[in-house]
């Protein structure tokens, strides 16, 4: 969409810096992900020792693949043609276009960070793993919350290591540059197992919430029935990975140990949450007597702990269908999110259909943000 | 007023092979011998955990002291279970003993053909309305073929029977010769849930809990119907049908609309897909009804039912012995007159083209 288009956010220029127009919603977005313009960019956030190894050996996760991607996407990097930056490097490594082209151009007044890539999630050298996200946390701090306060950064931690895990979110939980735990919910083993727990313990204590990103490399295809072809069966199944790490969280009891824990699902859709649910109370009405320390039925636990970001929005032939969903889900869970700057941004004035009301559309994409991400 | 059932045809039961020997009479020398001699006493899967409440239904589950035996070992005693008391025209037999376990593609095949002869023995020629599926070795695409030649002269199997978690996705070309003979017979593919465990069964690995495994089948079913649109087997098989058998069926909607979002983003990749995913599902997939994961509330059911925009993509099944519901709840609240019917007759009639010729005599 040029900007000239009527539809397009009015941009006021004052002393020649673009703005939104004062009286436009102040947008929280979920999910943007910055990038590092190269991995030079970490190099002085990793001790030598770490830096020799990553030259030497590079990054290991349970794809097999060194460079790029086992189902490649349909555009490099997944990233939108005119996010590459005039000055070179990836889309999302330039915060002077972040902000131009994003954060200034639609009004984002808070906008939580998701670094994805080399970030040292899911690599399998548990050490390297812990050294490259907390190099990843402190770039990020860095390069785009310290110097633009709309951003918060999502805290990486070596999620297959919970102990290590949990030590990263002790290094940095207490800085208010960071607004969530950042996972990726291709995990090893399902992340409501007691491994993982050290996370979610370190989260609750310090008040941040746990977004769950889809992606990883958990070295198990992406549902049990193998490997599929291609990457339209990858990218539509994520909302599959995303239902596991629901169902474990719940039935493993995570939300009764950890009563005060907020999860957010990042870029799986949401649309699957309500048949999940009705699904997880049918079988836990049979099965109750396995899951004994399950105090109310699964649904319960995902309506008060589960928020889900909209992007991208599944769009059915017949909107009311998408509507009955929202409304089953809960308007107060439902969270806007941009993907900025992959290819499939939503737009947080046109992704939403008809029949959202203005209420609904400022509590997704300018309330509901504040009472999970840590914005203060 | 008693609900009607009369004329309804039963697309999902499960007759339960009794013992090792009710198969090895159906096995040659060189594999009852094999059984005897390795000492193998059953191949039984974990997705139904034989006292598990969601397995038997309490009143269908053998009881000592009652004298009661559980009613899907024996055709007899499983068609008075429903059958019988509700005047259903056919019931359509998926025998789960669970073959696909076995990594060994010769034993899986010596298997199957034991658990189909004993399916064609011991229940379709004791009762007339029983139908079956055919259990395939998919462990090797040849001998499922020469499993589908074997059997399909029987016009009593009127369906292949896969489970959802195998070992590759099922849409994937080394199993189009599977499909390209099911086709020719006029045979329906049903996939069940199920599982080889030859994977985790979730995309994170291997869940703690039961509960967590049966909640996860339906995941399966997303990448199979992912797998069956996107390889293309309903282009180069336009008259196929697939059967979601024990899937679930609310999860459907919501997935077609994220699938046909990314079609309409990433359809470079598939250039043979001409027309949006929700299109295929519509002329070739269909879904057995129990269970039906929605709350027991009309108002829900009716939305639910809103987004399949289809009143041909539902079958009737019981799920026998499985204790999806109780008492004679056999359909979720909220179904009017017309789509009940549809559901009970008419779509698995449409579904099966093997059961409209037996049906219509």
């Amino acid at each position: 969409m040029p900007l000239d288009d009527p539809m397009a956010p009015k941009i006021t220029t004052e002393n020649g810096k673009a703005s939104a127009a004062p009286n436009r919603l102040a947008v929280i977005d979920g999910d943007i992900h910055p990038a590092v313009r190269s991995m030079a960019d970490l190099k002085p956030y990793l001790s030598k020792r770490w830096w020799d190894h990553y030259e030497t050996y590079g990054m290991r996760r349970k794809h097999g693949s060194a460079n790029g991607e086992p189902y490649p996407k349909s555009a490099p990097l997944a990233c939108r043609r005119d996010a590459w930056p005039e000055e070179g490097g990836r889309p999302g490594s330039s915060l002077r276009l972040m902000q131009e082209q994003h954060l200034d151009a639609y009004g984002i007044e808070a906008g939580i960070l998701g670094p994805l890539g080399n970030t040292g999630q899911g690599e399998m050298n548990l050490e390297l793993s812990a050294a490259m996200c907390s190099a990843t946390n402190d770039w990020q701090r860095d390069t785009f919350t310290r110097p633009e306060k709309r951003l918060k950064g999502g805290l990486v931690v070596p999620y297959e290591d919970g102990v290590a895990a949990a030590k990263e979110i002790e290094r940095c939980g207490a800085d208010t540059n960071f607004g969530q735990v950042f996972l990726l919910t291709r995990s090893a083993e399902p992340l409501g197992n007691r491994r993982y727990w050290p996370i979610y313990e370190a989260a609750e204590r310090y008040s941040l919430p746990i977004g769950f990103h889809v992606f990883g490399t958990s070295g198990h295809p992406v549902s049990g029935a193998g490997w599929p072809s291609y990457y339209i069966e990858e990218g539509a199944g994520h909302s599959t990975s995303c239902q596991t790490v629901v169902t474990s969280l719940v039935i493993e009891g995570v939300f009764e140990r950890f009563p005060k824990l907020k999860v957010v699902m990042i870029e799986g859709g949401f649309a699957w949450a309500p048949a999940l649910a009705f699904r997880l109370d049918k079988v836990f009405e049979r099965m109750r007597s396995e899951v004994p320390h399950l105090k109310r039925r699964p649904s319960e636990y995902i309506r008060d702990h589960v928020y889900f970001t909209t992007q991208p929005m599944e769009e059915p032939d017949d909107r009311r269908h998408v509507l009955d969903v929202m409304n089953w889900i809960g308007w107060d869970k439902l969270l806007f999110a941009s993907d900025y700057p992959h290819w499939d941004f939503d737009d947080p004035f046109r992704a939403f259909p008809a029949g959202v009301t203005t209420e609904q559309h400022r509590r997704i994409c300018a309330e509901n943000g504040k009472s999970v991400f840590r914005l203060n | 007023m008693a609900a009607d059932w009369k004329g309804a045809i039963d697309c999902d039961v499960h007759p339960h092979v009794p013992s090792i020997d009710a198969l090895k009479a159906h096995m040659n020398d060189y594999w009852r011998e094999t059984v005897e001699v390795r000492g193998i006493t059953a191949f039984e899967s974990v997705a139904y955990p034989p006292n598990a409440p969601i397995t038997l239904r309490p009143d269908w589950r053998g009881d000592k002291t009652a004298g009661r035996q559980r009613a899907d070992t024996d055709a007899g005693r499983a068609a008075a279970a429903l059958m019988d008391r509700h005047g259903f025209a056919h019931s359509i037999l998926n025998c789960l003993y669970a073959v696909q376990l076995i990594r060994d593609e010769n034993m899986a095949a010596a298997f199957c053909r034991a658990v189909n002869d004993w399916m064609r023995v011991e229940w379709l020629d004791r009762d007339p309305r029983y139908r079956a599926s055919i259990v395939l070795p998919l462990q090797n695409p040849e001998l499922a073929v020469e499993e589908i030649e074997r059997c399909a002269t029987d016009q009593r199997f009127v369906q292949v029977l896969a489970l959802a978690m195998g070992e590759v996705p099922l849409g994937k070309s080394q199993f189009w010769p599977v499909w390209k003979a099911a086709e020719k017979h006029g045979l329906a593919i049903g996939i069940h849930a199920g599982s080889s465990y030859h994977h985790a069964t979730t995309g994170s690995g291997w869940p703690s809990y039961y509960l967590e495994d049966y909640a996860a089948q339906s995941l399966a079913f997303h990448t199979q119907l992912g797998s069956f649109i996107a390889e293309g087997v309903f282009v180069k098989f336009p008259k196929l049908k697939l059967v979601l058998i024990e899937s679930g069926v609310t999860w459907i909607a919501p997935y077609l609309w994220r699938l046909s979002k990314f079609w309409r983003g990433v359809r470079l990749e598939v250039p043979w897909i001409d027309r949006s995913p929700v299109e295929f599902v519509r002329d070739h997939v269909r879904l057995t009804i129990q269970p039906f994961d929605a709350p027991a509330s009309g108002e829900t059911v009716g939305r639910l039912m809103d987004q399949l925009q289809s009143d041909e993509m539902l079958l009737f099944a019981s799920d026998f012995p499985h204790w999806q519901f109780d008492n004679d709840d056999m359909l979720p609240v909220g179904i009017d007159a017309s789509l009940r019917k549809k559901i009970l007759i008419d779509n698995p009639l449409a579904t099966y083209s093997r059961l409209g010729g037996s049906h219509a005599a």
